[in-house]
């Protein structure tokens, strides 16, 4: 834990750099993980690549000479959920998305009986729905990210944000109907 | 048949991301248009409910652990930091996060102490703001009066503190005021204000003082950003995890 070689101008410049890094990319940290953990669907995984493009965001941050930290960050976070989604789950990034092939929920019982029924509910929801349509929504409604931001992080034109979000909040809507009903069965199933 | 709109601008308008000329013109469409007002009803009822089921899920604090200890280019980081206050009512969790980045900060300081440290004796002060503002983001204990009214939250500080510290809205600048609290920080008795931006909190702790104006000093702790300065007989800070020039922006607003 010594802060390392004497003097070396190399040291203190790096030093600054990590100054930079925590002050403007660090509050940052749970937006990474949030964005990670709905793209991927699980926890686990979203820890293991938010950290991972935290820790490549870092390498990068020389590059970063903008204002929104948070955008850059995300959009480095997002692209690599991306390549660990082709490499490890192709299926997610076929466009249509079947529930019944993708049954997979995070939700643990101990997250429920916190939130209750509607967490559960809307988590089974959005979890159902495409990615790029989980994305739009969970920047924009769990984030709070602008349009502009969202268009920077997801490399879509601005123009496009709007009817995303619509499509996005149509099947979140219809998801939610289907769950309504699935959920409806199981229970008479079990009866 | 449904209006083509509900697929689109009224998107834009639910979301405050039409310029007014076109929001005026939507608004006027809905005097019309008793589709769109009845899909606006259901957009909104669909954020509401989306937005009241918490669905943002923190980082765990392994992860923050790992980072810190990654970019201070350490494996090992906290174990051989004893919490300085275990008495504290922040959870175990918090002072493993608090034990890392006190390494770091020690690291660093051997370093930059000047800099970290320049022109205050409030630096334990910042350190409990920082605390209670961790504290407050614990279920419960965010705001003693909830209300966006700053004509509630006003009266509800008088009788409770000697002094009248400034409520403000700021919704039309994007800081809309949540409500208050009172919190106890270092002994001293602070009137909190809670702010929001976007989905984040931010937290203006406010207290009297004898001290001279002081302009705006800026710093962050543990990821998180704070703004302190002194006006008219009154010590502020605005802490929160929004990025420094959203809290500038706050701060600019109050101290106007």
């Amino acid at each position: 834990m010594s802060p390392g070689v004497q003097g070396s101008e190399l040291d203190v410049l790096n030093l600054q750099e990590r100054m930079r890094f925590e002050q403007l990319v660090l509050p940052h940290v749970d937006a990474a993980f949030n964005l990670a953990r709905w793209v991927l669907r699980g926890r686990n995984d979203a820890e293991d690549v938010a950290q991972e493009a935290l820790l490549r965001a870092y390498r990068f941050f020389g590059g970063f000479h903008g204002a929104d930290a948070r955008a850059w960050l995300l959009q480095i976070v997002r692209n690599a959920c991306y390549s660990w989604l082709e490499k490890n789950r192709p299926m997610d990034l076929s466009t249509e998305f079947d529930e019944q092939l993708h049954p997979q929920s995070s939700a643990t019982p101990e997250s429920l009986a916190i939130a209750g029924d509607d967490r559960e509910r809307l988590t089974r929801a959005l979890e159902v729905l495409p990615p790029r349509f989980r994305e739009v929504l969970v920047l924009r409604e769990l984030e709070g990210c602008s349009y502009k931001e969202i268009a920077s992080i997801t490399s879509m034109p601005i123009g496009s944000v709007m009817s995303a979000l619509s499509r996005a909040r149509q099947r979140l809507q219809q998801s939610l109907t289907q769950a309504g009903t699935a959920k409806n069965l199981e229970a008479q199933r079990e009866l | 048949m449904s209006c083509e709109l509900t697929r689109s601008i009224l998107h834009g308008y639910l979301d405050g991301e039409l310029d007014a000329a076109r929001a005026a013109e939507f608004e006027r469409h809905l005097l019309s248009c008793p589709q769109c007002v009845t899909e606006l009803e259901a957009q909104e009822s669909l954020r509401s409910t989306v937005q009241r089921a918490g669905l943002r899920e923190r980082a765990p604090e392994k992860m923050r652990r790992n980072l810190l200890a990654a970019l201070s280019g350490t494996t090992e980081p906290a174990k051989t930091v004893t919490p300085i206050r275990p008495k504290s009512s922040i959870r175990p969790t918090w002072w493993l996060t608090l034990a890392a980045a006190a390494v770091f900060v020690i690291v660093l300081g051997s370093r930059f102490l000047p800099n970290l440290t320049q022109g205050r004796g409030g630096d334990e002060m910042t350190a409990a703001i920082v605390d209670a503002h961790l504290r407050s983001l614990q279920p419960g204990h965010l705001e003693d009066v909830i209300s966006t009214d700053q004509h509630t939250v006003k009266p509800w500080f008088d009788g409770r503190i000697d002094f009248a510290p400034p409520v403000h809205d700021f919704v039309s600048d994007g800081f809309p005021l949540q409500g208050g609290r009172l919190d106890v920080v270092r002994g001293k008795t602070v009137a909190v204000l809670v702010y929001g931006r976007r989905k984040h909190i931010v937290n203006v702790f406010i207290w009297p003082t004898s001290e001279r104006d002081m302009s705006p000093e800026q710093g962050s702790q543990l990821g998180y950003n704070w703004i302190d300065w002194r006006k008219g007989g009154m010590e502020l800070v605005a802490i929160s995890d929004v990025s420094v020039s959203d809290l500038t922006g706050l701060q600019k607003l109050i101290a106007q």
